[in-house]
């Protein structure tokens, strides 16, 4: 079994919601994102999405945008992420997917990425502009090396849609909160939860839901009717607030935590305690 | 010559490229859009009024206009000018942009977005939607706006909110990135005036065919004129809509066709827009195609004297006909391109636009080898206007030196 699937049935049994972060992998640099992983085991995190970066990243708004260039101006590549989480992987058994565009992936060969990422001890693959329509090359391969793509549904996706995704999506489905790019968007609150309810009705695979969660408050409203909740830019922004201080990595840890709290009120076990501020 | 063609097929496809790789949000939208358009080709009532504005105010059909002092000059085969240039607006997209915004109205949407290049696109949105009383959103990369600022002055008169672009090469690329961004925030309300025959299904297919009216008029003309089809034709690639609306019509015929890329400083160096000459299969903006990449899959910066050329893809359908070998494609310098410009102005009393001269430039090459009773149609596919201060800049430069 893998990693997510693992997270998950944990997180079940203990009857909590999953608190999945997002870091553009190698922004500010890769020794930062070592860092930022391990301190997000350490306060609560379930899952890390590291954010592949892209040239042209269309779904995203400007904080993952200034990230994700950064981290190319720095030289990472596909390659060069695989090649960090082989490393951090000896030291830490947190799920660790990735989340980008398809253009990197498919020049880096479909195969041979899927591959290469189960060497490497990556557990999934989340593509923006990658719907299942256009994925029928990579999915059987993924499925049968047991590699779980994560597809996304939005608000407006059709019943017809909201099936397939769920039928094809592995580890979770990544719903979309609102219409629009990561960052800041304008979430319809009602839409969302009947989205969400409709989408529960055709699958038991995981939903969590991403795009638009700021604050603990959000965290913990939007947790309360789904299996987990997703926070990027949020993320991003603290990041890139403390960069030039000695404790970014403690200040971004503090915040992680705080929604790792927020989420913990929805669960049916109380928090356990913070780690040692030493 | 094809014998067959009836591409793209029901998901887009054209052989392995086009698609339609979008975020899930525009998925829906696609659909909904892809379904409209092909009642509106069938629908009689859409084609007239089409068909209306296209004549009473684009100015449509454009002249095919025989060159005879350049031919002269060339000493090879006779050259005609199909002339886009002297459609309203003063290039071909208006084409386009009055098909997209008459789809926009049936579809009741309420706002109309589109990217620009050099401006050209931006312009011809922005008429159209005056012309239908929506509102309208332009976004163009910071590059562009400071090399064509007429276009941007114009798009203001008409009514536009022109948006800069200052993100990654702040050009067309990074202008259609941001025009997404915002389709992906307001799918619900807007309508996107996708420029060129780019972009995820239906959009190259659609594009394609509001451009075809220019080989269609083209083939009644020649035949008028010559008694026969032409022998080549001509036209210049950015993303590749002009010289689709030309081609597409003569997929199926005799008649050599020939793209012209963006050579830019050379396609050797690093500073070119010459996307199917140098470039590898990539996705980029919705489809799968021929793209200016990294090894890494990043894509690169592309440089064309000709804001319209410049841009790291081409459309799918253009990189299916290489493949096929249906059409040959080439490219040429900034100073080719130039110097075809310059003649043009002074031997036909014709200013064409800088990615019109890119098709010219080529034809100045390829016209005095061939023989006098063989026709080359070149499609002058905009007026140069708005390249003026560009090239009076550019010319000061040189007589300093």
């Amino acid at each position: 079994m893998n990693r997510i699937n693992e997270v998950f049935d944990e997180l079940k049994r203990e009857g909590r919601k999953a608190l999945i972060c997002f870091i553009t992998l190698g922004y500010p640099d890769l020794k930062s994102t070592e860092e930022l992983i391990f301190e997000f085991e350490k306060r609560g995190v379930d899952i890390i999405e590291l954010g592949i970066p892209f040239s042209d990243p269309l779904a995203d708004g400007p904080v993952i945008q200034y990230s994700s260039q950064e981290a190319l101006r720095k030289g990472v590549s596909l390659k060069k992420a695989v090649e960090f989480v082989k490393k951090v992987r000896r030291k830490t058994s947190i799920p660790l997917v990735f989340m980008g565009y398809y253009n990197p992936i498919f020049k880096f060969g479909e195969k041979l990425f899927i591959d290469k990422a189960l060497e490497a001890g990556v557990d999934g693959l989340i593509l923006a502009d990658l719907p299942p329509e256009e994925a029928g090359n990579i999915i059987p391969y993924a499925r049968e090396r047991n590699f779980p793509l994560i597809f996304l549904l939005t608000p407006v996706s059709s019943d017809y849609r909201i099936k397939l995704i769920c039928r094809v999506s592995e580890g979770f489905v990544y719903c979309v909160s609102y219409t629009g790019v990561t960052g800041r968007g304008y979430r319809e609150e009602d839409l969302l939860r009947k989205f969400i309810k409709k989408t529960r009705s055709y699958t038991e695979v995981p939903l969590c839901i991403g795009f638009g969660i700021s604050s603990p408050f959000d965290a913990e409203k939007l947790s309360s009717f789904a299996d987990g909740v997703i926070v990027g830019s949020a993320i991003i922004k603290r990041i890139r607030e403390n960069e030039n201080r000695e404790d970014m990595i403690y200040r971004v840890g503090e915040f992680v935590l705080s929604l790792s709290r927020a989420i913990r009120k929805n669960s049916l076990k109380d928090i356990p305690e913070p780690p040692s501020l030493d | 010559m094809m014998k067959q063609y009836r591409l793209p097929d029901k998901r887009g496809h054209f052989g392995e490229f086009g698609g339609r790789f979008v975020p899930e949000t525009l998925m829906p939208a696609l659909q909904e859009l892809e379904e409209v358009y092909r009642q509106a080709k069938r629908d009689r009532e859409f084609q007239r009024e089409l068909d209306f504005y296209l004549s009473r105010y684009a100015g449509r059909p454009t002249p095919l206009y025989f060159a005879k002092r350049l031919t002269d000059y060339l000493g090879g085969a006779k050259v005609y000018l199909k002339r886009e240039d002297l459609a309203h607006t003063g290039s071909h997209k208006i084409n386009n942009t009055l098909g997209q915004v008459l789809l926009a109205k049936k579809m009741g949407k309420e706002r109309i977005i589109a990217e620009t290049g050099a401006g050209q696109h931006g312009v011809a949105t922005a008429t159209a939607s005056a012309l239908f009383g929506f509102p309208c959103r332009i976004y163009m990369g910071e590059e562009d706006i400071k090399r064509q600022k007429i276009n941007v002055f114009r798009m203001k008169l008409l009514g536009a909110e022109v948006v800069p672009v200052n993100s990654g090469s702040k050009t067309l690329k990074d202008a259609i990135n941001q025009t997404i961004r915002d389709w992906v925030t307001n799918v619900r309300t807007t309508y996107y005036v996708l420029g060129s025959v780019v972009g995820p299904h239906p959009y190259p297919m659609m594009v394609r065919d509001f451009q075809s009216v220019i080989g269609k008029e083209l083939k009644r003309q020649i035949i008028f004129e010559e008694k026969k089809l032409p022998d080549m034709l001509i036209a210049c690639v950015g993303g590749g809509s002009n010289s689709m609306g030309m081609f597409f019509p003569f997929l199926k015929e005799d008649v050599k066709l020939i793209g012209v890329e963006a050579g830019g400083l050379g396609i050797s160096s690093p500073y070119h827009g010459a996307t199917l000459a140098r470039g590898s299969i990539g996705i980029l903006h919705g489809s799968k195609s021929f793209l200016l990449q990294t090894e890494d899959g990043q894509i690169l910066p592309t440089h064309s004297i000709a804001a319209g050329l410049d841009y790291p893809g081409v459309g799918p359908e253009h990189s299916y006909l290489k493949l096929k070998g249906r059409v040959s494609y080439t490219a040429v310098t900034d100073e080719e391109a130039l110097n075809a410009f310059r003649l043009l102005s002074r031997i036909e009393g014709i200013i064409p636009a800088l990615e019109s001269s890119h098709a010219l430039a080529y034809a100045l090459k390829v016209v005095p080898s061939l023989d006098k009773d063989k026709v080359v149609v070149i499609n002058l596919s905009g007026r140069g206007d708005k390249d003026i201060e560009q090239i009076e800049k550019r010319m000061a430069d040189e007589s300093y030196k």
